[in-house]
């Protein structure tokens, strides 16, 4: 018996205790298992070009794709504005996945609810679920705005939210004038990234356009400010907070949208914050005056960004600025729009990253990256790797689209360190598994899940993305701008420089390498 | 800290009862009325909680429940490791249940185990407008060509698969057939179908008698010789290995375990069961229904069993060993004998750290009760529990076994009234979910999710119980809630509290 009330083990040590080794060996007699060379004959098998012609020839299944649906984006954007409750038509175990996921990521409360729709409503459509739900949520959680959005469910079965809510307003579910904006995100198109889209678009369209029909439209009267959309983005906390430091330093007006880096980030001080910071629903409206709409990523704002052009600002758009050219881009476009000049703190906050990429290029020069995750997160890693003198060779994103696609070719084509690169939109994990195998990297970059590939790969995996589960707290450092370049270049050197050590730290063998300079 | 400690068991019901009417003031007047049905205050020697269950949320109130389709991919069907579980329909409820169960097992993945990936059929509106057949018949085949080694394959059905008439059944019928009988089960957990998780249990439990026990041929299997010593698993999820420490235990005392039911489950367990001479049943919620079917068409007997904490643990190996001769009672107390010694060294460093601390409880449909026994182990007081998607047949096995007179109850609770409770009773710790975690953590009380052992485990056995109360210890006795209050403010609202 190898437990102790002196030394506790728990899982990760009790099973390989040699009782409970051979109590499993003799389970497998129960398991019918497969011939063990069988096993390992088809292991091998797995990492040949064969198998990744079969695995790209794949038409119906998806295996470990990497990405969400719809509702996440909506949930996730309408918890950025002033005490707003997100209220999911449909099915209630979605919310319930939605709230455990970012809870998972973001170690934070994740407040939702949902209108509940059973059997019954998928006959007769929900519009009691809602009538009901807007009652009940309004009363209890005391929200200044419920934002709407839609389960596949109830989009299957074509429940019209406009009207529905209309209808409950009239029953007295909410007072005639509160704010139900209300977005349609049904989970068979797009992703989560497209449900950010729809549900900011919602609430500026609900605010702007004359509330459903409720009150004037408003007239646009421009200012001097300028409004900032994050995007869906794990590292929301850092990123806005940074954002918003940056706006500061340089003076210019603003207001970001969805912004939910408080709400997703609150003391732990003996009071639960269900509602945190937020743009406040003035603000969200007064943004139609502002002078231009800056959105930080493209992809999860496409139909937002045309809606504002419509309303006569000028749009632009980035892709997830990491590194030194984007956040260039990005200031010196800040202090075009706004006609401010760029302070002499920010040119110095750049000096010092190009000082650590000189001091550091060294390392990361030619090495070979492969990248995933949501199409403009992979755009601004992959920009940055160019940038620092790396080699990324295949770029990946379940959710990324033709246009994503030839936009990421361009920027490969425009860097010679960009010249051995696959660009692949609409592929899984399990294809990135057989890239690797059959075209190896030195180095992954993706989410929690890349951490299956490493173990079947060997593939050293730096976590940056969305869901990161299985480490704490990284959302709450930038990865924009000069600041958050630095973040991110201390990651990838820091696994470089734990993989050599890995690689030669075995006494007697590798003595030699393993040094204390680097 | 704890409130209740201090009061009679009359002041602690009236409080409770006041708690629950002031609770019930925040709900419009409907709302107000379903939602009392489901609050109470325990009564000793009541038949039941005296609240109503498994009755459908709602809308709009922020319920911690799910849905079927978590009830069949999430926890019954997703363990079982040699099959390929698609998860049949958009993209979003195989990614959220992605590997977050934490149900252990030994494979090598993606060859011959796939419990951490994500297959899924990932709909896209032109599934919605034509029709999914077509697409999952193509799947199937995916499948076969790139995971040979699978011994199976199960469709999971998401929300729109029962709205858009897909006859997934046909389509598994036919390629069944084609592929040799191989099994292809399809199951009908569509998300909206009943109120919670539960219904999805009842659906995969009846998936396994129509499509695993329905097909069973007479081809020898299981292919080992049957003992009289021969039993099953049911309910055991392997979280965090869970039934590995209870497996450990059964086959020290002389039983023979042929099937896990699901944890580290494989297809071939599931075949095997019927030549069980005793169903162990766990999780009654989930799988009391296959259970009570094996008892009618093959005549195995089942009990149910608690292996949390040392007195329950012991009550059970004994109510186990009853079903079978002496050399298995025997078995049974040299078992309990061997890990005294273990189980003393425990309760000894942990119990003074925990005597008298209270603790809420709000999880599924088991551990509202089956954890009370290893609370009060280490001297710890239950003062609230409720079921996010228990029956009245829990309900009532909670109110004759489990606890205390004035406890206060609450089924399917939901955010604003389990803050409320909490607020009230000020527990020394609370057990729930992740969605629950955070939430009371900022509030300065001690957690423990309950569902996932908050990625330890396991808790099952007397292994288990070493680590169940030195996560507990960890939790309530953690230095940080000690500094939730910044000192400035803590010695401004002390003073605040002198001059009352």
């Amino acid at each position: 018996m190898a437990q102790s009330a002196e030394q506790v083990l728990d899982h990760v040590e009790l099973f390989r205790d040699p009782e409970y080794q051979q109590m499993l060996a003799k389970k497998k007699l129960f398991e019918n298992p497969r011939d063990p060379a069988e096993v390992e004959r088809i292991k091998e098998w797995t990492k040949t070009a064969e198998y990744r012609e079969k695995n790209f020839a794949r038409e119906a299944l998806a295996v470990n794709p990497a990405k969400a649906c719809q509702p996440l984006g909506a949930v996730f954007a309408s918890v950025g504005f002033e005490r707003t409750l997100p209220f999911v038509h449909g099915s209630q175990g979605c919310v319930a996945y939605y709230r455990s996921h970012l809870s998972r990521h973001f170690k934070e409360p994740s407040s939702c609810v949902s209108s509940s729709m059973t059997e019954d409503a998928a006959v007769f459509g929900g519009l009691n679920n809602m009538t009901d739900g807007l009652a009940n949520s309004y009363n209890m959680y005391k929200p200044k705005m419920i934002a709407v959005s839609t389960t596949c469910m109830a989009e299957v079965i074509g429940d019209d939210l406009n009207a529905f809510i209309k209808t409950s307003k009239e029953k007295g579910s909410v007072p005639a004038d509160f704010d139900v904006p209300f977005a349609h995100t049904p989970a068979f198109v797009g992703s989560h990234v497209t449900g950010y889209d729809n549900a900011l678009k919602g609430i500026l369209e609900h605010f702007w356009d004359g509330k459903a029909g409720t009150a004037p439209k408003l007239e646009r009267k421009p200012n001097g400010s300028i409004n900032i959309i994050g995007g869906f983005d794990g590292y929301t906390v850092g990123n806005l907070r940074e954002t918003k430091r940056i706006l500061e330093l340089m003076g210019i007006q603003h207001t970001v949208l969805a912004d939910n880096s408080e709400v997703f980030d609150t003391p732990t001080d003996g009071e639960f914050r269900m509602y945190e910071g937020g743009t406040t629903l003035e603000d969200a409206a007064n943004a139609i005056h502002a002078k231009a709409t800056i959105s930080m990523q493209q992809w999860c704002t496409e139909k937002t960004l045309a809606f504002v052009a419509e309303h006569g600002q000028d749009v632009v758009s980035f892709n997830y600025p990491v590194g030194l050219s984007a956040t260039d881009d990005l200031i010196v476009a800040l202090s075009r729009i706004s006609g401010k000049e760029i302070p002499e703190q920010l040119a110095r906050e750049r000096g010092r990253l190009v000082d650590a990429i000189a001091d550091s290029s060294a390392h990361v020069h030619g090495k070979k990256f492969a990248i995933y995750g949501d199409p403009d997160l992979c755009y601004g890693l992959a920009a940055f790797l160019l940038e620092l003198g790396a080699e990324p060779i295949h770029v990946l994103s379940t959710n990324g689209n033709k246009a994503w696609e030839e936009k990421m070719q361009a920027l490969l084509a425009s860097s010679p360190f960009g010249q051995g690169c696959q660009v692949y939109p609409g592929r899984d994990l399990w294809h990135m598994r057989s890239l690797l195998f059959t075209e190896p990297v030195d180095f992954l970059i993706g989410n929690t899940y890349g951490k299956y590939l490493e173990r079947d790969t060997g593939t050293p995996l730096i976590r940056i993305g969305f869901p990161i589960f299985d480490r704490h707290h990284h959302h709450r450092s930038p990865v924009w701008g000069y600041q958050g370049g630095l973040n991110v270049l201390v990651k990838i050197l820091d696994k470089i420089f734990d993989e050599i050590d890995k690689k030669t730290n075995v006494l007697g063998k590798t003595d030699y390498s393993f040094d204390i300079i680097r | 800290m704890s409130l209740a400690t201090t009061q009679s068991i009359a002041e602690t019901r009236a409080r409770n009862k006041e708690l629950i009417e002031e609770v019930l003031k925040v709900y419009p007047e409907k709302t107000a009325k379903r939602r009392a049905k489901h609050l109470n205050v325990h009564q000793a020697g009541k038949s039941d909680c005296g609240v109503k269950s498994n009755i459908k949320s709602i809308p709009g109130v922020m319920t911690i429940r799910g849905c079927a389709y978590a009830g069949s991919k999430g926890v019954v069907w997703g363990p079982i490791k040699d099959m390929v579980h698609i998860s049949h329909g958009p993209v979003g409820c195989g990614q959220y249940s992605w590997g977050s169960r934490r149900n252990y097992y030994v494979g090598t993945t993606g060859i011959d185990s796939f419990v951490t990936l994500q297959f899924t059929s990932d709909f896209q509106e032109k599934d919605i407008v034509f029709g999914g057949d077509k697409k999952l018949d193509k799947i199937l085949d995916e499948i076969q060509e790139l995971f040979p080694l699978n011994n199976g394959i199960t469709i999971q059905s998401e929300c729109p698969i029962g709205l858009i008439g897909d006859d997934i059944e046909a389509v598994s019928r036919a390629k069944s057939k084609e592929y040799g009988g191989k099994t292809i089960v399809p199951v009908r957990c569509e998300g909206f179908r009943g109120v919670s998780q539960s219904l999805g249990h009842h659906i995969a439990n009846d998936a396994v008698r129509d499509w695993i026990f329905g097909h069973l041929e007479g081809d020898g299997k299981p292919k080992f010789e049957p003992t009289p010593y021969d039993v099953a698993i049911i309910g055991d999820y392997n979280i965090g290995g869970d039934a590995w420490s209870s497996r450990i235990l059964l086959e020290e005392m002389g039983l023979r375990v042929i099937a896990q039911w699901s944890g580290d489950g494989s297809l071939a367990e599931l075949e095997a069961t019927p030549k069980a001479k005793l169903n162990i049943l766990h999780c009654y919620r989930s799988m009391n229904y296959i259970s009570r079917h094996m008892e009618e068409k093959f005549g195995i007997p089942w009990c149910e069993y608690n292996f949390f904490g040392p007195s329950k643990i012991a009550e059970s190996l004994r109510r186990i060993a009853g079903y079978f001769d002496d050399k298995i009672k025997e078995g049974a107390e040299r078992v309990i004998e061997k890990y005294q010694p273990l189980v003393d060294a425990v309760i000894a460093k942990y119990r003074p750290r925990l005597k008298g601390k209270t603790v809420m409880l709000y999880v599924g449909g088991l551990r509202p009760r089956h954890v009370i026994g290893a609370y009060e182990d280490l001297g710890m007081e239950v003062i609230g529990t409720g079921y996010e998607f228990g029956h009245n047949d829990d309900y009532q096995r909670t109110a004759q076994h489990y606890v205390k007179d004035s406890t206060l109850i609450y089924d399917d609770v939901n955010g604003y009234e389990f803050e409320r409770f909490v607020e009230k009773l000020k527990p020394d710790l609370v057990g729930s979910g992740i969605k629950e975690k955070y939430v009371f953590q900022k509030m300065g009380v001690p957690f423990r999710q309950m569902h996932s052992w908050d990625y330890s485990g396991p808790y099952h056995g007397y292994d288990g119980f070493a680590i169940f109360a030195r996560d507990m210890d960890m939790a309530v006795n953690s230095p940080v809630w000690k500094k939730t209050k910044a000192p400035w403010k803590e010695a401004s609202s002390a003073k605040l509290q002198a001059a009352e």
